[in-house]
């Protein structure tokens, strides 16, 4: 046995023990035994396999657009190695990574895709020294743990005009004008982006980043805004401008919580898409695998069948039938991306009765003043009753009752099982709930929908 | 009654949720029969000597750069009219500029408005978490959640807003955080303050309203605080439990 095996080994060894005492998941524990073990653990074991890596970042969607990537692949016959339960700091790569490894210096798989934190990518991308990188958005999140949004686009720009990017394709969202920046040192880019005015929104979120040139300060003109900061732009005072993207989508029809369909414009030809996930954030989503997998010289067609395919990553966007109601889980995190949730909602029949958990753990953001920059108001006309659980429920009830949502219609529900049995208990059969939590909450409800017996385990589920 | 209220860059300093101490404001004034009629001033534009309330509040390193000489052209305007006691409130970048500099990492000063007596020298590690504060002038406590890099160092004389009781505060060391003077609050507590701490909003209403009628802070009629009251408790209990230590 050669002396990483061993390790290998060790590492596994400790995983299955967590495992089995029932702490949930295990996903990250053996990878970062592995790296205490042998640091280089991430280099040695991505370096076996024959086809390299490709990785995924941005503040949202990073684990559904890897999802993507990864249907397209599983259609193009390519086999991955894929941190899908979205375990995605040194950890959580590292630990996919020994899941795979075979002995011999083997791997059981072929391309490497990970999705990586957005604080981790210039630790972890070097490792991986990946053939493809796609960055697909820069919003303010959670800033307790990730500090400014500029300090993350300098460590950003950091891995994409250093060693790493250039020896990497890049694959950049064009309409996000802190993402397109960092392309302007790399000749090897491709952009997406959206084409279709008709999705437009009027005017800005209340929570938009990036207003200003990135270069020289001034406020950018935006010609079009999609999404954001998301759009058409262009700085009137050093003439920086959106890049022309070669990845875009047209012709896009919405169709409310259910998907969308849209004119995929590539330059290897053009398609129609029917996505079975809903929002526009999916479509960008989906651009950007769209385009990482074209660059890996998949055909488009594959590439069109393999988004048709793809299932909602856990906890976004995911369907459970519970009794006769349909309950809709969708994550929120951020407000940027809480209020594509709020829109995809409207598009549908907007909700009666919402259930929202707010939880405040390090993976929550401990800082609930999020929850006040998320442009709740639009779903407070068709809203009956609000029913408001997690740890921070009370500042949630707070955010709509000053929003104007009469205080009698807001329930503060403490037990998340109380509160999605009082959801239940409110929506009328055959009808649909919809259930908002932060992340930790939403891990708690997976755990408690499991153990009435609806869905997998997510662990489970990625195996 | 209308008050007047000048909200400085909304453009550009509105992280963390800002307009949730506005909405508040504007919800108890309207609750007790009074309307709060909210500007924005902007870059290059002049401030008007007749608004009740001032708000200013964070943004990130770069916007805080961007508004920082602007603000400079607005020093005189606004010391005067604090000190014809209108109500001012600041938050976290916002009550850093009101100082009389900052002092980036790299060493560069950007110059304050000297309107509250203090300055901020930027640290290397941020200070973040919970905080809550023991205000003694008005008899109660404060609860929210810090996020800095400056440390803020009042003078000698000057009255911060809160002791800490758990938590940074202005500079982690000196127990004191934010900072009183006249009828403006200074504080690095961000994002959602008010509706947490419903007598402080009612405060700086009651302030607003002396200013309007140039007589006496009225005393105003108590709501319903109940999901107030109740916020406040679990954000409390997280300082105590998980606050910064200094």
């Amino acid at each position: 046995m050669t002396l990483l095996s061993t390790k290998i080994a060790a590492a596994r060894a400790v995983g299955s023990v967590v495992r089995r005492a029932g702490r949930g998941g295990g996903t990250s524990l053996p990878g970062k035994v592995l790296l205490a073990l042998e640091p280089h653990a991430i280099s040695e074991l991505a370096a076996r396999l024959p086809r390299g890596s490709v990785v995924v970042s941005a503040t949202n969607g990073k684990t559904t657009t890897a999802a993507m990537v990864a249907s397209v692949l599983d259609r193009a016959g390519v086999p991955v190695v894929h941190n899908r339960a979205g375990a995605n700091m040194a950890g959580g790569v590292a630990s996919t990574l020994l899941a795979a490894a075979r002995g011999g210096d083997q791997i059981d798989g072929e391309l490497g895709l990970f999705e990586i934190d957005e604080f981790w990518l210039d630790r972890v991308a070097p490792q991986l020294e990946p053939r493809g990188i796609l960055l697909g958005n820069l919003f303010r999140d959670q800033l307790d743990r990730y500090g400014e949004l500029d300090t993350i686009a300098d460590r950003w720009a950091a891995v994409a005009s250093g060693p790493t990017g250039r020896h990497a394709r890049i694959v950049l969202n064009a309409d996000d004008p802190l993402i397109a920046d960092l392309g302007r040192d790399s000749p090897d880019v491709t952009y997406f982006g959206i084409e279709d005015p008709s999705v437009a929104i009027p005017e800005m979120q209340h929570a938009s980043d990036s207003k200003h040139c990135r270069r020289c300060g001034a406020a950018y003109v935006y010609d079009v805004i999609y999404l954001g900061h998301l759009g058409v732009y262009r700085c009137p005072s050093c003439g920086r401008e959106r890049p022309q993207p070669s990845v875009a989508a047209e012709q896009i029809s919405l169709d409310g919580t259910r998907g969308s369909r849209f004119e995929l414009v590539t330059g290897a030809g053009r398609a129609g898409v029917t996505l079975p996930l809903p929002g526009l954030y999916n479509i960008y989503n989906a651009l950007g695998a769209a385009a990482l997998c074209l660059d890996l010289q998949v055909p488009l067609d594959t590439v069109v069948t393999g988004l048709g395919d793809v299932r909602a990553a856990f906890g976004r966007a995911e369907r459970i039938a519970i009794g006769e109601v349909e309950v809709q889980v969708m994550l929120i995190k951020n407000p940027a991306g809480a209020n594509e949730i709020v829109r995809t909602l409207l598009d549908a029949d907007p909700p009666r009765v919402a259930v929202i958990a707010l939880n405040d753990e390090i993976a929550d953001g401990r800082d609930v003043s999020w929850i006040w920059d998320v442009d709740f108001e639009p779903l407070l006309s068709g809203l009956e009753t609000l029913v408001a659980t997690g740890a921070r429920a009370e500042e949630l009830a707070l955010r709509f009752a000053y929003a104007g949502l009469p205080r009698a219609r807001i329930e503060v529900v403490g037990s998340l099982e109380a509160a999605l049995d009082r959801g239940l208990a409110l929506t009328p059969a055959g009808d649909e709930l919809a259930v908002l939590p932060t992340y930790t909450a939403m891990l708690a409800l997976r755990r408690l929908v499991a153990s009435r017996g609806y869905v997998a385990n997510y662990w489970e589920a990625a195996a | 009654m209308r008050i007047r209220v000048g909200h400085l860059y909304p453009d550009y300093l509105n992280i963390y949720a800002d307009r949730g101490n506005i909405a508040v404001l504007a919800e108890r004034a309207r609750r007790r029969g009074h309307e709060l009629d909210v500007a924005a001033i902007g870059l290059g534009d002049p401030v008007p000597g007749d608004f009740d309330l001032y708000y200013v509040g964070g943004g990130q390193d770069r916007e805080q750069e961007l508004v920082a000489p602007d603000l400079a052209g607005k020093s005189e305007a606004l010391r005067a009219a604090v000190e014809d006691d209108a109500a001012f409130l600041a938050v976290c970048g916002g009550y850093q500029l009101l100082g009389r500099s900052y002092r980036d990492v790299a060493g560069a000063e950007l110059p304050g408005i000297g309107l509250l007596p203090l300055q901020t020298v930027a640290g290397t590690t941020r200070m973040i978490g919970d905080v809550l504060l023991d205000c003694p002038w008005a008899g109660r406590t404060l609860a929210g959640f810090e996020n800095h890099a400056g440390r803020t160092l009042l003078d000698a004389e000057a009255e911060p807003l809160g002791h800490v009781l758990a938590g940074f505060g202005n500079d982690g060391v000196s127990g004191q955080e934010g900072c009183r003077y006249r009828r403006a609050y200074g504080t690095y507590l961000h994002g959602p303050l008010l509706p947490r701490n419903p007598w402080f909003a009612d405060r700086i209403l009651a302030d607003a309203l002396a200013h309007r009628t140039g007589g006496e802070a009225p005393q105003l009629e108590p709501l319903d605080d109940e999901l107030e009251l109740a916020a406040h408790e679990v954000s409390s209990a997280r300082a105590r439990a998980r606050g910064g230590r200094y």
